[in-house]
């Protein structure tokens, strides 16, 4: 069972980092997602793999799950939640800004305010 | 309490004058004076202790793991220097209010002349060293904002910028040289690093330490070969070149040399470097100043001239000649202030400060010029002037001193530099106020005002009173002298006339060559302005735009703009300091025993490594690639679920479906397909380097995996009962023993949602918004009705299953995070079905007031435990009996998790809601089939997108 959780690690992070080195935004939004996946797994094997010992306390049971590693990955789960919308959003303006999807600053990139004010060349 | 108060006093006065700006240049002047009067008369009180021998102490813990303290001594040293400060401050301080034009914004002048000060004495009281550099680099800074106070003119602004790159740059040599100091003496206080000065010397690092610490020294004090800043620095309004850069900043670096003296002095490279530098710079510096016309230049660079004799004597490392540096710092200030000031009345009243300009103005300005002889007959040495005693003090320990094994060098090259004194003396003297009257100003030059006079005679009085009862001096002298060497000193006797000694013949064979060669200088300056000379200046610039040139090479090269390429250098950096530590440990796996795998388990592999493999090679189709991270996410929810972590499972699972929906409304707006762009080249090298990482990440887990460990954990099994009234244990850390952690986690959660609307907002009001649309519209896609009506009637039975969700999380999977995801899903649901304007008409909750409020509640929850008086987000408990239900049991930790759920259903529909909103228009029409009123009422948007 550890070489089956150790090798999908191992198997979420590769297709991670490939995804995240693309030139594209969304397939770079979405190697971060793997990412996630794999040191979310990662986070949560450092408390070791059981079966059938929830970390909920009831008399009459001794062994339980490390409880620890479960509460930061809940958080972490959700965090990353918040940063994929935030990539994702930010690849959206990025596309509606510059008509292009790459992940790059180019030169002649149009730079904007927040603001907004100021006209974008339609050129 | 008194030290304290010396050096803070005008720290915090430093707002009052700015303040007082629109009361006039009389009412900043009081406000500037009137710190600077309490503090010194704080000074003053201490006095007595210190003649007495003792030293005045103030110390206080600031940051005491660091070694950072704030404790202030005064002793003879400290009080003497910050006599000079704090005495020429009062002087300046009057004189600058007449002095400066009428146009200047005076509160902003007096608060930056009040900051200098306090720092400065902060630098002189100081017994922290680490306080000592903090002090150091405010003087730096205060510097850089009055030599650049006349900011529109470019000469202040270069003249500030180089000040500041010098003399900061020094100082963060001094910072570095005295943390070496303190390691080694295992102290940051003065008095403790100069009590183990035998283990300072002993130490190997002694050479570092002192290498350091001269650096910052030499570039404060302006010596060779960082002089050429203080030049420059007189582009700074004349009051500042009086106070900082004759009396008291530039005499920073000499009062540290001075502090440090017991330390260093006595051991070889003091002696060499010291005596060496001091040296060369006293006779360059005097030799430049002798050609100058401009006459704060003159006195610029004989100021330098004249620091240089000062570092000497402290490098000869005697107690003799420490009296004769402290001796002679006292002179220089009172000479060089009243001498700047002078310089100052010269340009205010005749309009020039270039000496080709001037000439004769003793006839109309004769008090102005009777006391400008004095002051320069004093820098001259000239006998019955203070100038006279200290010079000969100092001729009389270069006559003793053999440098390098020549004993002629020092006497010789010594007097030289005494000779040149005595020259450019006369020249100033003879080139100003003698000769043909004449002046640039348009109409007759008159001595100034009485309160531009008075401090100069101020300055005058002690110049004559000295040189004639140098007794007069001993007292303060030999207290300070005394703290230098650090030890008491034989009974100082300072008397005028010695004897026919060797160092009277040297001082008259240095007053008779000045006077002849200022005579005959004319004629050599024309000879010497056709000599090409090294300018330490464009040196200086050439050296600061190579810098730049190199480091705009740098990034020219390594940054291109791509994402790809800094992802790909920081996943090899990584995996580069990963390797270094796998190739040195050992690699067999542990002993812990494995768990057998399941027909379950194997199946999820297959499925998960299936996805992966088609995520891989499809990934160019952007639809399957979010079906696939879909699957991949319900993978991960049932590892969870297998691996008895039912919340992660729940979190994770509800989660997806929020991420899936999100990604697939980005998609909606973006192309479909990810072009073929990269060489199969850089493909091969993203393969190996995302394998490499596989293979990392993945030996990594497995190591882990198959050890045994000790977890922290057994007391939050073990007390979650007892003390958090919770079974769940994950819901209790969450919420009870790390809820701290969690606060912050729902703050930054918020955070991404609002920036989220941030971003998104301006691109919908605007043009941008024009292109979402027409994407929209390529796809059109009416929402069933069954969808619509399905998902109202699922509403009201997701919200009681959340609310369970919520309830039960303390004891039963569930919690804040969960619930709140769930609840979101419910409205986004809505969203997806009925559209957004039906959705958004209905809404009665405000998703930014959801954010707000559910961190305010959770905070508030937190707080309530201030009310039993236990810390903050300390949890209560307890039972109580309603009628029918019973007992119930009650946790304030309910309401910080409620709190959390409030946050996490605001961000998660703030988000998903804007990003509907893009597409919401289009999709409104579609619904309520009005496509061709949208069409009439907006064909400008229709003409574009035919354009497009």
């Amino acid at each position: 069972m550890e070489l089956l959780v150790a090798s999908a690690i191992g198997l979420l992070t590769a297709v991670g980092v490939y995804l995240t080195l693309r030139r594209r935004t969304l397939p770079v939004t979405i190697g971060l997602t793997f990412l996630s996946y794999a040191v979310n797994l990662f986070l949560f094997s450092m408390g070791r793999l059981a079966v059938d010992q929830p970390p909920i306390v009831s008399t009459g049971r001794a062994a339980y799950a490390d409880p620890l590693p479960q509460a930061l990955v809940l958080t972490a789960i959700v965090i990353s939640l918040g940063m994929t919308a935030l990539m994702v959003v930010m690849a959206i303006r990025g596309y509606l800004e510059t008509r292009s999807d790459e992940a790059a600053v180019r030169p002649g990139d149009a730079v904007r305010d927040f603001g907004g004010s100021t006209a974008r060349t339609d050129a | 309490m008194l030290p304290a108060l010396i050096a803070l006093t005008p720290l915090a006065g430093t707002l009052l004058p700015p303040a007082l700006q629109r009361h006039g240049r009389s009412a900043c002047a009081l406000a500037a004076a009137a710190p600077t009067a309490l503090a010194l008369c704080a000074l003053l009180v201490c006095l007595p202790a210190v003649f007495a021998g003792q030293a005045v102490e103030f110390r206080a813990a600031w940051i005491p793991q660091l070694g950072l303290s704030l404790s202030f001594v005064v002793d003879g040293l400290s009080a003497f220097f910050a006599l000079l400060i704090l005495g020429t401050g009062l002087l300046v301080t009057l004189y600058a209010r007449y002095y400066m034009p009428a146009a200047d914004a005076m509160g902003r002048f007096y608060g930056y002349l009040l900051l200098f000060q306090g720092s400065m004495l902060g630098i002189v009281l100081s017994d922290n060293v680490l306080a000592l550099v903090v002090f150091w680099e405010l003087t730096s800074l205060s510097s850089f904002l009055l030599i650049g106070y006349w900011h529109t003119r470019p000469g202040s602004r270069q003249g500030a910028r180089m000040a500041l790159v010098v003399t900061g740059g020094g100082g963060l040599a001094l910072l570095a040289g005295l943390l070496v100091l303190g390691g080694i003496a295992g102290s940051y206080e003065l008095s403790e690093i100069i009590e183990r000065r035998d283990a300072v010397r002993s130490s190997p690092l002694f050479s570092v330490a002192l290498a350091l610490v001269l650096l910052g020294a030499f570039t404060k004090s302006a010596q060779f070969p960082f002089h050429f800043w203080l030049p420059h620095a007189m582009a700074a309004p004349t009051p500042v070149s009086a106070y900082l850069h004759s009396a008291t900043m530039v005499k920073a670096g000499i009062f540290l040399l001075a502090r440090l003296w017991p330390v260093f002095a006595g051991s070889g490279p003091w002696f060499v470097l010291l005596g060496g530098v001091g040296l060369a710079t006293m006779l360059i510096a005097a030799w430049i100043a002798l050609f100058r016309n401009d006459l704060k230049l003159l006195l610029a660079y004989s100021t330098v001239s004249h620091l240089g004799m000062i570092v000497m004597l402290l490098g000869f490392g005697t107690p003799a000649a420490a009296v004769a540096a402290v001796f002679h710092i006292l002179n220089h200030a009172l000479f060089k202030a009243s001498l700047f000031m002078n310089a100052g009345i010269v340009d205010h009243e005749a309009g020039a400060r270039d000496m080709t300009r001037l000439g004769g103005l003793a006839r109309v300005m004769p008090v102005s010029a009777a006391m400008a002889a004095i002051a320069a007959a004093a820098m001259a040495g000239v006998p019955l002037l203070n100038g006279f005693l200290s010079k000969e003090m100092m001729l009389e320990q270069a006559s003793g001193t053999v440098y390098a094994g020549v004993a002629w060098l020092v006497p010789v090259l010594a007097t030289l530099g005494a000779l040149l004194s005595t020259a450019y003396s006369v020249r100033l003297l003879r080139s100003v106020y003698f000769g043909e009257t004449r002046y640039a100003a348009a109409q007759v030059p008159h001595d100034p005002p009485p309160g531009m006079s008075l401090p100069v005679a101020v300055l005058i009085v002690p110049i004559v009173l000295i040189g004639v009862f140098p007794a007069l001096a001993a007292p303060l002298v030999e207290r300070a002298a005394s703290a230098v060497v650090g030890a008491s000193l034989a009974p100082l006797e300072l008397v005028l006339w010695h004897g026919l000694t060797p160092a009277l013949g040297m001082s008259l064979a240095a007053l008779l060559g000045g006077l002849a060669l200022a005579l005959s200088v004319s004629r050599t300056s024309r000879l010497l302005a056709r000599l090409p000379r090294p300018d330490a200046k464009l040196l200086y610039e050439r050296g600061v735009d190579a810098g730049v040139a190199a480091a705009r090479w740098c990034i020219e090269r390594s940054h291109s703009g791509e994402l790809a390429r800094y992802v790909a250098c920081i996943v090899v950096a990584i995996l580069a300091v990963a390797a270094t530590g796998f190739l040195g440990g050992t690699h067999e796996t542990g002993s812990r025993p494995a768990l057998p795998a399941s027909g379950g388990a194997l199946v999820g592999w297959v499925v998960l490594a299936a996805a992966c493999i088609a995520a891989l090679l499809g990934h160019r189709d952007r639809l399957l690639l979010l079906i696939l991270t879909g699957a991949v996410g319900l993978v991960v929810a049932l590892t969870f679920a297998l691996f008895s972590a039912p919340d992660l499972a729940l979190t994770q699972i509800s989660v997806e479906v929020v991420a899936v929906v999100l990604l697939l409304l980005a998609l909606n707006l973006m192309p479909k397909t990810t072009p073929r762009e990269t060489s199969t080249l850089k493909r091969c090298f993203d393969g190996v380097v995302a394998g490499a990482a596989g293979l990392a990440a993945a030996g990594g887990a497995l190591a882990v995996l198959t050890r045994g460990f000790d977890p922290i954990s057994a007391y939050h099994l073990a007390e979650a009962k007892p003390a958090a009234a919770g079974s769940n244990v994950v819901n209790v850390i969450l919420v009870d023993f790390r809820a701290f952690d969690t606060f912050g986690e729902i703050i930054v959660l918020g955070i991404a949602g609002i920036a989220i609307v941030a971003l998104l907002d301006p691109a919908l009001r605007e043009a941008a918004a024009r292109g979402a649309s027409a994407q929209v519209a390529n796809s059109p896609a009416p929402p069933s009705p069954l969808l619509a009506v399905g998902t109202r009637l699922l509403l009201p039975l997701v919200l009681t299953a959340a609310l369970y969700l919520l309830l039960r999380g303390h004891n039963l999977p569930g919690g804040g995070f969960i619930a709140g995801v769930v609840v979101a899903i419910a409205f986004l649901m809505q969203y997806v079905a009925s559209g957004h304007d039906w959705a958004a008409r209905r809404a009665r909750l405000d998703a930014h007031s959801l954010i707000g409020g559910g961190i305010l509640l959770a905070g508030l929850a937190g707080m309530g435990s201030w009310l039993a008086g236990s810390a903050f987000l300390t949890s209560a408990h307890g039972h109580f009996s309603l009628p029918l239900l019973g007992q119930v049991e009650w946790s304030s930790v309910l309401l910080f998790d409620l709190g959390v759920f409030a946050t996490v259903v605001g961000t998660v529909l703030l988000a998903l809601a804007t990003l509907a909103r893009v597409k919401g228009p289009v999709i409104e029409t579609v619904a309520q089939e009005q496509v061709g009123k949208v069409a009439r009422a907006e064909p400008q948007r229709v003409r574009r997108r035919g354009s497009a």
